[in-house]
């Protein structure tokens, strides 16, 4: 008997991160856990999240945390899983902010009067920090079929898995989650000093030259300190760092392409799930096929 | 007796007071009051016309007791009591109320209440006043001789001062040789003098002053006793060698086999197991580092029953073999020795954040440093003879950045003060590198310069313009190794754009801390300190060199981080304040005490439990508590804390305050 859990996807990955929706997924099944997907989740608020009115992006947050207050109820379980860097963070975040302020929460209840209140129980969590605590790196690593080894990886973090502080998932500044989980599948690990630095996020929409020169920055430093591959677990840092490579190469002659992949497509592939249903390499820009064929 | 014709002064401290307060309608009221035989206003009761009118109204209407009303009794209270008793009144039946902290200030948009508060609280004085007791000071008698905790510059420059005033001096420093952090710098901003130069001579003065006992590798171990008569135990540790003999040749430091980071050079350098602290250390002595000696390690095993000695083995004594005033005998030498001195001075200083507090500017990499341990790099008695080569692999660097405020102005990484005077020893370090290797680039990122010392902003121009040093406006974010050079991201502020910079080398200008033994030191004193490891100043204007324990003061960059300048004249004010202390034969101290009646009181303890200043005693005999006049601050928690009054402060009487309080508790 599988256990299950909570799983928030997100908007993204029904769509364009279809990719890292199934490595998640699958891969967790590997390890023991039905990720039931939160019956009836919403937006988390997305760009919201940087906007004046604070109340008004909390809300589809904490309308999120009470769905998942009602189904915990009724699995005995109150962890909510996110993958999405971006969905972690502003769960995480609005739960934090109304525990802290609780006339803003009571002015959300008020406003909800359809839900029920929210009790302020729900563990938001980050798929790395439930793999890290709740299943255990050890255990993880005797699932491993195909050893990553040789394979040279640098992990992205990028800002939203460690800013703010208070819902950082590690060291802020010098943080190596991500790479005791690849050191566990095999893979070696480089060191990517740029690991927490800007992917140029919503600039994609309107100034993708900013991206563009971002990209160019965060991939060369990664093909410099010797990585085939940037893993990432956010889907906008996923898409600037692959799609935006066309600009980077427009821009820059010398510049040589690298794929991005998410760390649970890695994890899943050491698992022995290789099938293109999991994996879905048509959602990259640049295939991490050549590079990862010899785990294929 | 109550007092009966008690005079009230009430002053308009300029338009403070007399701005929101009705100092004439207050006048009228308290005047009304039978007890009051006057009362009048004035415009500064602290100028001299204000004393004389105090000195003139006692003698003129015969007042038996005086309430100035103005502001803090802490600015004032003295003066007051002075003018009361150059009229002959005596200056414990003078009290102040706080009219302006308590009424003025806080009710400005409310001039009525503040008036009516005004009077309220004059009143609620004049209650506590009508009991007060006509007192004396206390004569206590005051060891002459000092003692300095701290062998740094300031703390050197205080015992010379003290000692030269013909007071004995005690100076315990816990390395082994004097000089402290000024003696680790290449040179010194802005002169470019070097510190081995002109620290020198201080430290063969303090070495050879008659006046002077000097305590090296030694600490301050506990501290009893009160202001001119405190007890110190000072332990010397353990050097397993006899100092006596020890003639600090150097013949053992040839043989050593075995090594370990060197202290002074701050881990750019080894050193032997059997070291001196430097060439020109005071004293100049050799000791046994116990854990890196092959000996001493042996024969701690074998005590510890972990290795059983082989017959006949032949163990390590080189050093020894080679001694020839035989003075290494290995033995344990650990020593306490008890002094007695009238006076303290707490010199310890400062350390800075390591490198490795800042794994993203590249702390975890050997070839990025401190400013400190750059500072041996460049001294040309240092372990590079002052041309630097990175610790990695002894290259001699082509180009080096320097980074200010790591750490500082930064309260979620470090701390959140400017530590003051990075910007000048990192222009210096600049210019150092620029002197040992004309070609370097040298770039340095800085967020502004703060060059506020005579002479400094000078010396920040011509780093600039005579040395060519590329200054950066601008944080550095990251520092990462590509390869064999270290590559600085950081941005350019006054462009906008991004910088980055590959280099050999990277210096940290780390934040400034108080020193590690600071707290335990402090605790000792009951000094108090901040988060930071700085000790505390009664205040920071003036009385930056005291502290809330009488006797006890502090200098140099152990009250927060200065420069050699600052430091000496910290060092020299507070031996000034020692002198002053220690030039009597008795000090005087406020009579404002606590005082037990022998008669109610029961020897429960309960006062004893309750004393911070450690001042109670219960007398074995009588069953009583007894106060120690000289150790007691008269703070009044034994008071609060006796169950039937027999313990009261004089002058702060049960029945004095809870009078004072009914009035003030009146409905309003």
């Amino acid at each position: 008997m599988r256990k299950k859990v909570m799983f928030y996807p997100g908007c993204t990955l029904k769509g364009v991160a279809k990719n890292l929706e199934d490595s998640t997924v699958e891969s967790a099944r590997v390890l023991g856990y039905d990720f039931i997907e939160l019956p009836g989740w919403t937006c988390c608020g997305a760009v919201y999240g940087l906007a004046q009115d604070s109340v008004k992006f909390t809300i589809a947050n904490v309308r999120n945390l009470i769905k998942a207050q009602n189904y915990g109820k009724e699995i005995g379980d109150n962890r909510l899983i996110a993958v999405c860097s971006m969905c972690y963070n502003n769960l995480r975040r609005a739960h934090i902010d109304v525990m802290k302020n609780k006339d803003k929460l009571k002015t959300l209840d008020l406003f909800m009067d359809e839900e029920a209140n929210y009790e302020g129980n729900i563990n938001v969590l980050h798929y790395l920090q439930f793999l890290k605590n709740d299943v255990g790196f050890e255990n993880i690593k005797t699932m491993v079929k195909k050893p990553l080894k040789g394979l040279k990886v640098a992990p992205y973090y990028g800002c939203l898995l460690l800013r703010p502080e208070e819902i950082s998932i590690d060291d802020r500044e010098d943080p190596h989650i991500l790479e005791d989980l690849l050191r566990l599948l095999g893979a070696e690990v480089v060191d990517y000093p740029l690991k927490n630095e800007c992917c140029g996020s919503y600039h994609t929409v309107d100034k993708k030259e900013i991206v563009g020169e971002r990209t160019y920055k965060l991939v060369s430093v990664a093909r410099e300190m010797g990585a085939d591959v940037i893993a990432t677990s956010c889907p906008l840092c996923f898409f600037n760092l692959d799609k935006r490579q066309e600009i980077a190469k427009k821009k820059h002659s010398e510049f040589e392409h690298m794929p991005i992949v998410y760390f649970t497509q890695l994890m899943a592939i050491a698992f022995g799930l290789t099938s293109q249903d999991v994996l879905h390499f048509d959602k990259h820009y640049i295939s991490p096929e050549e590079v990862l064929k010899k785990w294929l | 007796m109550a007092m009966k014709r008690i005079g009230v002064f009430i002053c308009h401290c300029g338009r403070n007071i007399a701005g929101t307060v009705d100092v004439k309608r207050v006048a009228e009221e308290i005047g009304k009051r039978e007890d009051v035989a006057f009362s009048t206003t004035y415009v500064f009761m602290c100028s001299q016309p204000g004393q004389k009118l105090i000195e003139d109204s006692v003698k003129k209407y015969n007042l038996d007791g005086v309430v100035v009303a103005n502001c803090s009794p802490t600015l004032h209270e003295k003066t007051m009591r002075n003018a009361a008793a150059r009229a002959g009144l005596n200056p414990y039946r003078v009290e102040i109320a706080n009219i302006r902290e308590w009424a003025a200030w806080p009710h400005e948009d409310n001039p009525d209440a503040a008036t009516r508060k005004a009077i309220r609280i004059i009143n609620a004085t004049i209650e506590k006043l009508k009991a007060n007791a006509s007192l004396e000071p206390i004569e206590v008698p005051v060891i002459r001789r000092a003692l300095v905790i701290g062998g740094g510059v300031a703390g050197m420059q205080a015992a010379l001062d003290i000692a030269d005033s013909g007071i004995e001096t005690i100076l315990v420093e816990k390395e082994a040789t004097i000089g402290g952090n000024m003696f680790r710098l290449s040179e010194t901003f802005p002169t470019l003098d070097c510190p081995q130069c002109i620290l020198t001579p201080k430290m063969n003065d303090v070495a050879a002053h008659p006046n002077i006992k000097l305590y090296t590798y030694s600490e301050v171990e506990d501290v009893e006793g009160f202001m001119g008569n405190f007890k110190v135990k000072i332990k010397k540790k353990a050097t397993f060698v006899d100092w006596d003999k020890c003639t600090g040749c150097g013949e053992c430091l040839r043989v050593c086999p075995a090594h370990a980071d060197s202290e002074f050079d701050l881990k750019m350098a080894k050193r032997t197991s059997i070291y001196i602290a430097n060439e020109q250390a005071v004293p100049l002595k050799a000791l046994i580092d116990e854990n890196s000696c092959i000996r001493l390690q042996f024969e701690k095993k074998v005590k510890e029953g972990k290795i059983k000695p082989k017959k006949n083995v032949k163990i390590c004594s080189k050093c020894a073999d080679v001694c020839e005033p035989n003075a290494i005998h290995f033995q344990n030498n650990e020593e306490i020795v008890e002094e007695e001195v009238g006076a303290i001075i707490v010199a310890t200083g400062y350390e800075v954040m390591p490198a490795e507090a800042f794994p993203e500017l590249g702390g975890k990499y050997p070839d990025v440093i401190t400013s400190l341990q750059f500072e041996r790099l460049l001294a040309p008695s240092g372990p590079t003879a002052g041309i630097p080569r990175r610790p990695s692999d002894g290259k001699v660097p082509e180009s080096i950045a320097f980074v200010h405020c790591v750490g500082s102005r930064d309260p979620q990484n470090g701390v959140p003060y400017c530590s003051r005077i990075c910007c000048m020893y990192t222009i210096k370090q600049a210019m150092l590198v620029k002197h040992a290797m004309h070609d370097a680039a040298v770039y340095d990122f800085y967020i502004d310069i703060r060059s506020n010392g005579k002479g400094y902003e000078e010396f920040y121009h011509r780093a600039k313009e005579e040395y060519g040093v590329n200054f950066i406006r601008g944080k550095v974010s990251k520092v990462y190794k590509v390869g064999d050079k270290y590559r600085v991201q950081g941005v350019d502020t006054l462009t906008g754009r991004i910088v980055e910079v590959d280099v050999d080398m990277v210096v940290l200008a780390t934040a400034a801390k108080g020193s590690s033994t600071v707290k335990e030191i402090a605790k000792k004193l009951r000094i108090p300190y901040d988060e930071w490891g700085w000790l505390k100043e009664t205040h920071l204007k003036l009385k930056p060199l005291e502290t809330p324990v009488g006797g006890v003061f502090i200098a140099g960059a152990a009250q927060f981080i200065k420069d050699i300048t600052d430091s000496v004249s910290q060092g020299s004010g507070a031996a000034a304040k020692v002198m002053a202390l220690l030039s009597k034969p008795e000090l005087e101290k406020e009579p404002l005490l606590a005082k037990v009646d022998p008669e109610i009181c029961a020897g429960c303890g309960r006062c004893k439990d309750q004393c911070a200043y450690d001042a109670i005693t219960i007398d074995p005999v009588r069953h009583v508590s007894v106060v120690n006049e000289a150790l007691c601050e008269g703070c009044g928690a034994c008071s609060a804390n006796c169950p039937t009054t027999a313990i009261q402060v004089v002058n702060f009487k049960k029945g004095q305050v809870v009078r004072a309080i009914d009035v003030l508790a009146e409905v309003f």
